[in-house]
Formats: C-alpha cells, sequence, structure tokens
C-alpha cells in the first residue's frame, strides 16, 4: 500500500483532544502514522474540515427485515435511482436501498463504519450475506437475546454462568459484536399476540420480568468483558407516558460497572421513550426529564433516534409496536417471528409535519440531544430507517448547529405541537467538535471500537477519514446551515483504509469493508449446563439441526475478531 | 462415510436433518428424505458436456465448454432484450452473479416465481406479510390452514415436520394439539388428512376470503347463503375456529395463486389474517416450490431492490410484474434471447409462450436434459447444488442454510460458468464500444 | 360424447420425482394424464388408461384417464408440466402469472396416441 498525506486539514478529532487545528495527516497501510516520505500522495485541504470517518453505532443495513422492507416496498425501490458506471452498481432506495447504495451513500457522506442493530441468531447468516455485499464501509452488527427461551430459561434458573455460555454461543453464532435487548420479553409474549406491559410485568410461561432480563444480561455483559454494554430497546416504546418504563429501565443498570472506558448501558432510540402523557389526546414530550437523568449521571449513553418528515420504513424486533402502527395508520405489516427468540415488524409510515405528534416527537430527538449537556452521552442518529434513512444525517447535524434552521423548520409544523415540547426554549448551537463527537467519536467509544482504530485520527488509528468542502473558520453553520449541510451531504474526499473512496460526493473505489465481532470464552461448568440445554431445544423445538445453525466462516470474508474472557 | 445434518435440495421445505452414506465418491443411502428428494439426490441421467446446434430441429454435436461459454456470450452481448430466467435451483452464490450478468447486457432476469409465487409478491406489496419462521408455527399453531396447497405431494414432510404432526413447545400433543382445516376445490391426499374440509368452487376464493373477513369484522349479515359452493352456516363455524385460535397459522399454495384473482386472493387472505390477529396471533406463508426460490427474491431484493422481475436495459432495475415478466415478455415476442439456467421454462410456460422461445436463440444451463433443452441452442452441463456443491439456501420462511457437498464432480459450478460468460460478455462490450 | 369441465394443473409426488427426469417414461407417466371423477369418466363412456382429448381456447393435448374420486364433478386436473401446458391460458392479466387453473375445457375420447414430452416440444420450434 502506498502513502499519503493529508496537508492543511482543519482537524477534529475529539477522542484524542484536537479541536479545529490546522495540521497534517499521514497515511501508510491503511493507518495513521506519524510522517510518511516525500513521494506520498499529497491531498491539499486547503484549511478544510476534516473528520475522522463516519462511525453509526445503530443502524438496520442488512438482514431479513431490511429485505422485508424491499420487498413489500417497491415505491420506495423506485426513488433514489442512478444507473450503473464503470465502478458502481446501480442504486435504489430511499429509506430501504439495496446493498450496493446502502455503502455508497455512507461513504459519499464520509462515513465509512456503521452497525446494524438487530441481529436474530437465527437469521444471522442472512444479515451477514448482505453486510458483505455492501461495499466499502466497515461493520458489524448488535446480537438479539431480549426475549430467547436460552436467555429466559437461564434467568429464570438464576444460573447467571449458563447464561453467560449462551451470549457467548449467540455470539459466535451470529458473528456478532453486542447484546441487543428489543423490548425485553416482549417478543415472546408477542408470539401469542401479547406483549409485556412493563418491568415487572412477567413473560407469560417464561415467568421471568423484563427487569430481570436487563438487569442479568447487563451484568453478564461486563462479566464478559464485552466491549460494547448492553444495547437496550426498552419496553412500552411509542406509548404516552413511557418516559416513566424509560427512567426504571435506566435505574436498573444505575450500579452495574463498566469494565472498559464506556458506559454500562446503551439505550437507543430514545426519542421514541420519552413520551409524556397518558394519551396521544394529552401526549407531551418528557425529553426534559431524560435530559435530566442523564446529566446526573454517568454510566449511561443514549443515541437520538432522530425523526426526519416524510416517507421512513419503520422496522424493529418490536412485534407488538408494530402491529400496531400498522393497525392504527392502516399501514402494510409485515410480521416477521423467530423461533424461540425474537419477533420483528416492518410497516412504511409517513411522518408529516402537520401531524401534531410527528412534530413533538421531531423536536424531541433535537430536545435529546441538545438538553443533555455532555455531547459524548447522546448519538445522533435516525434509527435508519425507523425515524428517516441515515442519507439525512447531514439534516439532523444542521438542525443541532443551528437555531435559525429549527425556527425555520418549526414554522412549517402544526401549532398544535407547539405546547407540547421544548424545542422552542433551546438556544444551544452546537459546534464542529460536538458534531465530530456525535457523529463518530462517541459511536466508537459506546461501541468501544476505539482501540480497534475507528472514530479517530491519533497515530495507529485506521485511516478512515473524512474531508468536507467547508472551511469551519470562514463558515458561520448557525447562518449557513443549507451549505453546511452540503458540504456534510458529500464529502470532498471519502478515505476509507487509506484509500480514497469517494472524491466530491461520487464514489471512486469500492473496496470490501471488514466485520468486527466478538468471541468470549466462558471455561467454567456452566458451558456444560448451557450446552445441555441448547442441544435439548434444538431436538425438541427448533426447526433447524444445531449441525446448520451456526454462521459459517464463509459468510464474514474479512472478520476482525475480537477475544474476551468471562470472569 | 455417513454425512449427517444434510440439507435436502428440492422443496421449500429445505429440510437439514438427512443423513447421506456416501461411498467412494457415490451416494449409496439417504435416510431421513422424502420420496422426491431421496430421488433428487439419488440423480439421474446427466448430460455428459456441453453441446450447440445451429437449428433447434437439428442434432446437438458437442463441444468444449468454452466454445458454448464464448458463444452464449456473444449471443447474450449481441441481444438488445434478452431474458435471462430459472434461478430457483441454484444458490445464492450463482444468483449474485445472474444479477450482475443481467447488469452487463442489459436484460431481464426473471425467476421461476414468476409461475408460482410471483403474485404473492404482489399481494405483499399491497398489504405485507404477517408470518415467522416454520418453528414459530410448529411450536404453537393450535389452528392450521392449507388453502389451495397440497404438501402430501409437493412438500411431503411438512406436515411431518413442521406443521400437522410433529410435537412443539406449546404443541405437545403432536397431531392432537391442532386442528386442521383445508380448502381447496378438489379433496387432495391433504384434504383426507385434515379435521375439516371445505371445498371451494374453483376461481371462488376470493369470495370465500371476503365472507370469512366479514364474519370476523362481525357482518355475518352480509353474507349470502352460499359463497364459492359453501354454506353461510359452514363459514361461521370456520370463522369461530380461525378466531377461537391462540395461534392460528395459513399455508397457502398455487391455488390461490394460479386461480381467477391471483394477486388479489393474496392481498384478501393477507387481509384476513391481519385482520384475525385483533382475536390471536395469526401468521400466513406462502409454500414456496423450489428449495432456493425463497433465496432468489432475498438476493434479487438486496442486490436491486426488487423481488423478481427486474429489466436492467436502463442501466438501473426497473421492476414492473406484468410487464417485466418472462410470459409477458415472450408474448409481446419482445425477447431476442433466453438464458435458461436452474429452472425448466420450457416444462412449466404455457405453450403459447414456449413457442415464442422457440424463434430466439436459447441457452440452457442445467445438469439434466428438460424440456428446455429441448428448444435450445446451447446446452451447459453443471453441478448439482446441495449434492456436489455447498452454498446457500433460503427456506420457504426466509432462514438461510448452507447446503453441503456430498460427492465431488468434474462439472463446473454455475458460477463459474457465469463468471466466465461476464468475463467474455465484458470483453465483447468492451471492444465493441 | 364429451365433458365440460374445468381444468386445474398442480403438483404431485411423482411429477415431483422425474423433475429432473424428463425424457424417461417415468415422466410421462408421472405428468402425462387427466384426472376426473368415475362419474365424469362414465360420461364419457372411458376407462382409466383410455385415451382422452382435453381442449380449451389455447390448445389441446391428448392424454390417459386416470381416475381421481378427490375431484369434484366437472374438475379434471392434468400434473403441471407439458402437457398441462398444451391447454394453459397464457394470458396474465397484467400481474406476470398465467392462468394454470380454473380453464373452461372439453373432454372427448379419443382413439389419437398421447404425445411425449419431445414431440409436445417439437411442436413449438
Amino acid at each position: 500500500m502506498s502513502e499519503m498525506l493529508i496537508k492543511n486539514a482543519t482537524v477534529y478529532d475529539p477522542i484524542n483532544g484536537v479541536n479545529g487545528d490546522l495540521m497534517d495527516i499521514a497515511v501508510k497501510d491503511g493507518k495513521i502514522v506519524d510522517s510518511v516520505g516525500n513521494s506520498a500522495q499529497t491531498i491539499d485541504a486547503g484549511g478544510r474540515l476534516v473528520y475522522p470517518g463516519g462511525v453509526d453505532a445503530h443502524t438496520h443495513i442488512a438482514g431479513s427485515k431490511v429485505n422485508v422492507g424491499r420487498i413489500m416496498r417497491p415505491e420506495d425501490s423506485r426513488t433514489g435511482i442512478k444507473p450503473r458506471t464503470a465502478i458502481t452498481r446501480p442504486y435504489t432506495g430511499y429509506t430501504v436501498p439495496n446493498v450496493y447504495a446502502m455503502g455508497y451513500r455512507y461513504a459519499e457522506m464520509g462515513y465509512t463504519t456503521a452497525f446494524e442493530a438487530a441481529i436474530p441468531i437465527m437469521k444471522a447468516r442472512h444479515t451477514h450475506e448482505e453486510l458483505e455485499e455492501i461495499p466499502i464501509i466497515d461493520k458489524g452488527g448488535l446480537t438479539l437475546f431480549g426475549s430467547n427461551w436460552m436467555v429466559m430459561d437461564a434467568i429464570r434458573e438464576d444460573d447467571q454462568d449458563r447464561l453467560a455460555a449462551y451470549v457467548a454461543w449467540g455470539l459466535l453464532a451470529s458473528r456478532g459484536w453486542g447484546v441487543k435487548v428489543v423490548n425485553p420479553g416482549g417478543g415472546e409474549a408477542w408470539g401469542f399476540g401479547k406483549n409485556v406491559s412493563g418491568l415487572d410485568d412477567p413473560v407469560p410461561n417464561f415467568e421471568v420480568t423484563p427487569r430481570q432480563i436487563i438487569r442479568n444480561l447487563a451484568e453478564v455483559n461486563e462479566k464478559m468483558n464485552l466491549p460494547h454494554s448492553i444495547h437496550l430497546h426498552c419496553n412500552n416504546l411509542g406509548v404516552p407516558g413511557n418516559y416513566e418504563t424509560t427512567l426504571a429501565s435506566f435505574d436498573i443498570c444505575k450500579d452495574i460497572k463498566s469494565r472498559r472506558d464506556r458506559q454500562s448501558l446503551h439505550v437507543t432510540h430514545v426519542m421514541f421513550n420519552s413520551l409524556g402523557g397518558n394519551h396521544w389526546g394529552d401526549f407531551v414530550s418528557k425529553t426534559d426529564v431524560i435530559a435530566d437523568y442523564l446529566n446526573k449521571n454517568d454510566f449511561l449513553t443514549i443515541d437520538m433516534g432522530q425523526m426526519i418528515f416524510g416517507s421512513a420504513t419503520t422496522m424493529t424486533a418490536d412485534g407488538p409496536v408494530q402491529y400496531r402502527n400498522s393497525t392504527t395508520f392502516k399501514a402494510r405489516w409485515g410480521n416477521g417471528d423467530v423461533e424461540l427468540e425474537d419477533v420483528s415488524g416492518v410497516t412504511p409510515l409517513y411522518y408529516s409535519p402537520q401531524v401534531y405528534f410527528y412534530g413533538v416527537m421531531w423536536a424531541m430527538g433535537l430536545e435529546l440531544a441538545l438538553l443533555t449537556k455532555d455531547p459524548w452521552k447522546v448519538l445522533l442518529t435516525t434509527d435508519h430507517p425507523n425515524g428517516g434513512p441515515y442519507e439525512n444525517y447531514p439534516e439532523a447535524m444542521t438542525l443541532l448547529m443551528s437555531k435559525k434552521k429549527r425556527e425555520e423548520a418549526i414554522a412549517k409544523i402544526t401549532e398544535k405541537a407547539y405546547d407540547r415540547w421544548h424545542i422552542t426554549g433551546i438556544e444551544r448551537e452546537l459546534d464542529w467538535y460536538d458534531i465530530a463527537i456525535k457523529t463518530r467519536a462517541a459511536h466508537a467509544k459506546v461501541l468501544g471500537l476505539v482501540e480497534q482504530g475507528k472514530g479517530h485520527l491519533g497515530t495507529g488509528a485506521d485511516a478512515d477519514i473524512a474531508i468536507y468542502d467547508i472551511k469551519p473558520d470562514e463558515t458561520d453553520a448557525t447562518i449557513e446551515y443549507d451549505k453546511v449541510k452540503a458540504g456534510f451531504r458529500r464529502s470532498a474526499y471519502t478515505i476509507k483504509g487509506g484509500e480514497v473512496v469517494a472524491r466530491d460526493g461520487t464514489i471512486t473505489a469500492t473496496p470490501k469493508g471488514r466485520t468486527f465481532w466478538v468471541r468470549t470464552t466462558v471455561d467454567n461448568d456452566g458451558y456444560g449446563r448451557m450446552m445441555d440445554d441448547l442441544k435439548f431445544k434444538f431436538r425438541n423445538y427448533y426447526s433447524v439441526n444445531m449441525g446448520n445453525y451456526m454462521v459459517q466462516n464463509e459468510y464474514v470474508e474479512h472478520p476482525v475478531v475480537l477475544e474476551t474472557e468471562y470472569q | 462415510m455417513i454425512i449427517k445434518d444434510v440439507l435436502c435440495p428440492f422443496c421449500g421445505c429445505l429440510c437439514d436433518d438427512l443423513a447421506v452414506k456416501v461411498e467412494n465418491n457415490k451416494v449409496v443411502d439417504i435416510m431421513h428424505a422424502c420420496k422426491i428428494g431421496e430421488s433428487k439426490i439419488r440423480g439421474h441421467d446427466r448430460i455428459k458436456a456441453p453441446m450447440m446446434r445451429d437449428n433447434k430441429n437439428s442434432e446437438f454435436r458437442e463441444v468444449s465448454y468454452d466454445e458454448a461459454i464464448n458463444e452464449s456470450a456473444r449471443i447474450l452481448a449481441n441481444s438488445r432484450r434478452p431474458l435471462l430466467y430459472g434461478w430457483a435451483s441454484g444458490l445464492c452464490e450463482m444468483m449474485k452473479k445472474g444479477v450482475l450478468l443481467t447488469e452487463e447486457v442489459g436484460g431481464i432476469i426473471d425467476n421461476t416465481a414468476s409461475v408460482c409465487h410471483g403474485p404473492s409478491a404482489l399481494g405483499v406489496h399491497e398489504k405485507g406479510l404477517p408470518t415467522g419462521t416454520l418453528g414459530q408455527f410448529a411450536n404453537r399453531a393450535d389452528v392450521v390452514v392449507f388453502w389451495g396447497c397440497n404438501p402430501v405431494h409437493a412438500h411431503p414432510r411438512h406436515m411431518g415436520r413442521y406443521s400437522v404432526f410433529n410435537k412443539g413447545f406449546f404443541t405437545n400433543k403432536g397431531r392432537r394439539s391442532r386442528k386442521v382445516v383445508v380448502f381447496d376445490v378438489r379433496k387432495t391426499d391433504t384434504a383426507n388428512l385434515a379435521d375439516e374440509y371445505v371445498q371451494v368452487n374453483p376461481g371462488e376464493d376470493y369470495m370465500v376470503l371476503s365472507a370469512l373477513r366479514a364474519i370476523v369484522a362481525g357482518r355475518v349479515d352480509v353474507v349470502p347463503d352460499t359463497v364459492g359452493g359453501i354454506s353461510r352456516e359452514k363459514l361461521v363455524e370456520v370463522a369461530e375456529t380461525l378466531k377461537g385460535a391462540k395461534f392460528g397459522i395459513v399455508y397457502f399454495g398455487m391455488g390461490l395463486t394460479q386461480s381467477r384473482g391471483k394477486y388479489k386472493n393474496i392481498d384478501n387472505a393477507v387481509s384476513l389474517v391481519t385482520e384475525l390477529n385483533a382475536h390471536g396471533k395469526h401468521s400466513i406463508i406462502p409454500m414456496r416450490g423450489h428449495y432456493n426460490v425463497t433465496g432468489f427474491g432475498n438476493v434479487c431484493a438486496w442486490e436491486t431492490g426488487f423481488v423478481n422481475a427486474v429489466d436492467m436495459s436502463r442501466g438501473y432495475p426497473y421492476y414492473n410484474p406484468g410487464e417485466t415478466c418472462s410470459n409477458d415478455l415472450l408474448m409481446r415476442e419482445e425477447i431476442d434471447a433466453a438464458f435458461i439456467i436452474a429452472g425448466d421454462a420450457g416444462a412449466h410456460f404455457p405453450a403459447q409462450s414456449i413457442a415464442r422461445m422457440g424463434k430466439v436463440p436459447v441457452i440452457n444451463i442445467d445438469p439434466f436434459h428438460s424440456a428446455t433443452t429441448e428448444m435450445a441452442n446451447i446446452v451447459i452441463p453443471t453441478k448439482v447444488s446441495g449434492v456436489e456443491l455447498e452454498g446457500t439456501a433460503y427456506r420457504m420462511d426466509g432462514v438461510s442454510l448452507r447446503m453441503r457437498k456430498l460427492v465431488d464432480v468434474d462439472f463446473p459450478s454455475d458460477e463459474e460458468v457465469l463468471d466466465k460468460i461476464i468475463a467474455k460478455v465484458r470483453e465483447i462490450k468492451g471492444a465493441s464500444s | 360424447m364429451d365433458l365440460k369441465a374445468t381444468f386445474i394443473s398442480g403438483r404431485t409426488v411423482d411429477q415431483g420425482c422425474n423433475l429432473e427426469n424428463k425424457t424417461s417414461k417415468a415422466y410421462f407417466d408421472a405428468a402425462g394424464y387427466c384426472e376426473m371423477n368415475s362419474a365424469d369418466a362414465g360420461k364419457l363412456c372411458v376407462e382409466p388408461g383410455n385415451n382422452v382429448k382435453v381442449t380449451t381456447d389455447f390448445g389441446s393435448v391428448v392424454v390417459p384417464l386416470k381416475i381421481c374420486e378427490g375431484n369434484p364433478d366437472g374438475l379434471i386436473f392434468i400434473p403441471m408440466g407439458p402437457w398441462a401446458n398444451a391447454v394453459v391460458d397464457p394470458n396474465t392479466c397484467g400481474c406476470g402469472m398465467p392462468g394454470f387453473k380454473g380453464i373452461p375445457a372439453v373432454v372427448t375420447p379419443t382413439g389419437e396416441t398421447a404425445p411425449t414430452m419431445q414431440q409436445l416440444m417439437a411442436r413449438l420450434k
């Protein structure tokens, strides 16, 4: 591999405390180095904005439910079309892009890493087949454990070693990076069309509570020394008054000590879980209370799940929510139960600013990011494509950077929303450094990817670099937000592993990305008990033989495997 | 040597519990397979070498792989509107190459779903699909409906493994845990095993579905005395059975997709099942035919955004079933070359469609002499996927599994042939541009 | 004597077993026949194994008769395959799927012989 020198870069690298310094960045063999020789390829950034390559810690980009979205929505695939070129395959789709557009669009925005937020173990092979086909970016995924029979049985029988052994086995079987918990227990209840109503509502037939599931998985997560904390999608999503469940869910993990330099709980798309009121009639934003909790506690991170007005394809392992959405809005309903493990649902929605609850929810994502003082605690996401497609991240970035832009947007929202939110009173405008945190640095830190060379530009880091056609010292993002948005939308250069993959928003190379996953050794007799139980379940209840279940190496062509040990 | 956990490369059940005894690179015994699966794995007379002929009525002559591949590439590269059809009896790995080849030649890619569950995809576009994995239904369903499908014949182990006779967690009494209802136009061998057989007049399924929806919605008053040949009394009884289910599952087949109403039948069936979820848990799933027809839909969707019938002539995917499905293209005489792989258009298209294929060059990639072979100008034999080649296939419920290789053979794989054709097409197109 | 009937095609186990064996006699036996109940066969005065000619608006085909009492009166069945294809409706009504089921047909006794798969295909090129 060749050498590269990026000169005159205005660099924001929050993990290394670099805040707008004018400097050069040297690259050799795909990594950041201290210096390179005279023959290195030189890119003159001309004082333009340089960030580490973007990292997305929560997005739905691959697997069964994404494909259900594509199959259900040909009208979506008829948008966003670009014909093939000598370098690129055709692009299709807006909310559910094809695999090629998925990778190209991230790269065009200067993003170089994205993590799929929900892998059902039984369908993990499919997830990896799509991940492998997504060009350019590095990826990984979080594996679903929140309604799994193996998990619930081990918890009910108070056998945490066995639970850990299963989580380790499940991560191996799915080639996953972390523990995702969606509507804990609710997935099993949805097996018979029911749900759990709160943290202490026992799961039918399994007699464990969502609280026990969260607590045990969080404890085991730390004992396993996993790079990421548990990643929780709270119970009661989308139900007015659910902020209380959310706060109570936070509390479950308050005293859990993280074994790594990161949170011990990440709660996702909290916008959908910060609803006040008793019903949609008196529904109000309770992001102030959530942000207040975040301001007082340091064990916790969240992501926004920012809503973007327009078309969305909602997809989640929260099956009951999607049934409710489809019946409420008379929308198409894709449901996908997974035996012994989980459920899922896919429903297309349209978020109109004329509908007050969408208007309020739009504000709530921004409120969470702006009312929480520490920028590291709230990641910028749209929960793609639930809140809206990730290609709108520049829209969300500039909304956070400019009060004037927010006011413009608010003027288009129905006035019925105005007395239900907090957005109008918020003066805060984020700066270039904050945005670098919220779109790459904090994502890498939350996922435990900093040591893997992601989210920063320190020596030894992956040479994943975004150069934007924005001169920070000459640009006032609070006013020139259109220019900033355009700049973030199409990077001047996206460099992935030391190779220029996009130039001025056009793809120039399509290397294959790598996939991160974790292998944890559980060396105690819990492993034996787990295998006995697992074999029993395969023999009696699974429709697939155990020998055919686990994802084979063939499906992860460029793996990066982190080894950990259970203690 | 006994190879365990073998997957069966025949139907959409994709049974993965076969054991196959192999001695001296020959399959000598097959355990746990159904009659069809055993027949498939045991194999039949092969096409021994690539063959070509200029005139479809003349005899084939054996040629080298290179010659057959180069001539195939020449035909595809020089055609204006090639159809690339079949795919369902191949592995996902070769399907990806198929999409790429279609892009390269600006053709139309379509799969066997076109004459099978294509209308189901249209129903999904209209209404979605509340579904799940087969094990979910096995463990939970207490009411099992087969509508317009005959698994005793088409999916012989389905009722034993997944749906009727097997025991599950909440269905631990096996057959006695379930009430089985069959809707069909004739009393099939599946109907003979049901608790309830409901005979529908041919082509009147849509009306019967509508009547059931009305009853479930509490509007029995709008239902005529008989609908589709079924008395209102009977329909009310069936609707009550469905409403009373803790978990109801509808398996449906060609009886809905191929009869009058076609995709509208699926729309209506999905609507019925969706509405039943107000009462208990209900799911619906198409009984997919080829072992990897579901894989094609998945590969095509993630590659192009569309599930099948994708026209690449514009340089980007264009999908409009009814315009871009094989039989429409053939009947409109648009096609000027046909590339048929891992599916037998010749045996399963209406004669008038096939007659159009008789007028254009036909390239047939298949291990066996099929009806398409009779129409072909070029025949290229390949490995039998799932017997002689490992790789990915999707069960009817979308569970992706890895097929095993049982024996070694010298034939190239579909993927290898496609790779070579793609390379040659690029060479020809590069030279002419 | 003829029988007005509704034609459908569909799968059978034996047809499935011979899907990759299409040039064989076994495939002919598995897919080249027409099923109806004995009452309908009686109306035609034909015995199982006798050839009948099935004619629709889209073509005709000669196949041997089989009895299946599961078929209601006036319903005839030919397994999916080249023999059925000779009489199915190629019109997809704009949804991609031809008419393989529910086609009005007339069945008549015949002394003609049933074509092989190859003979059927030869008619189409």
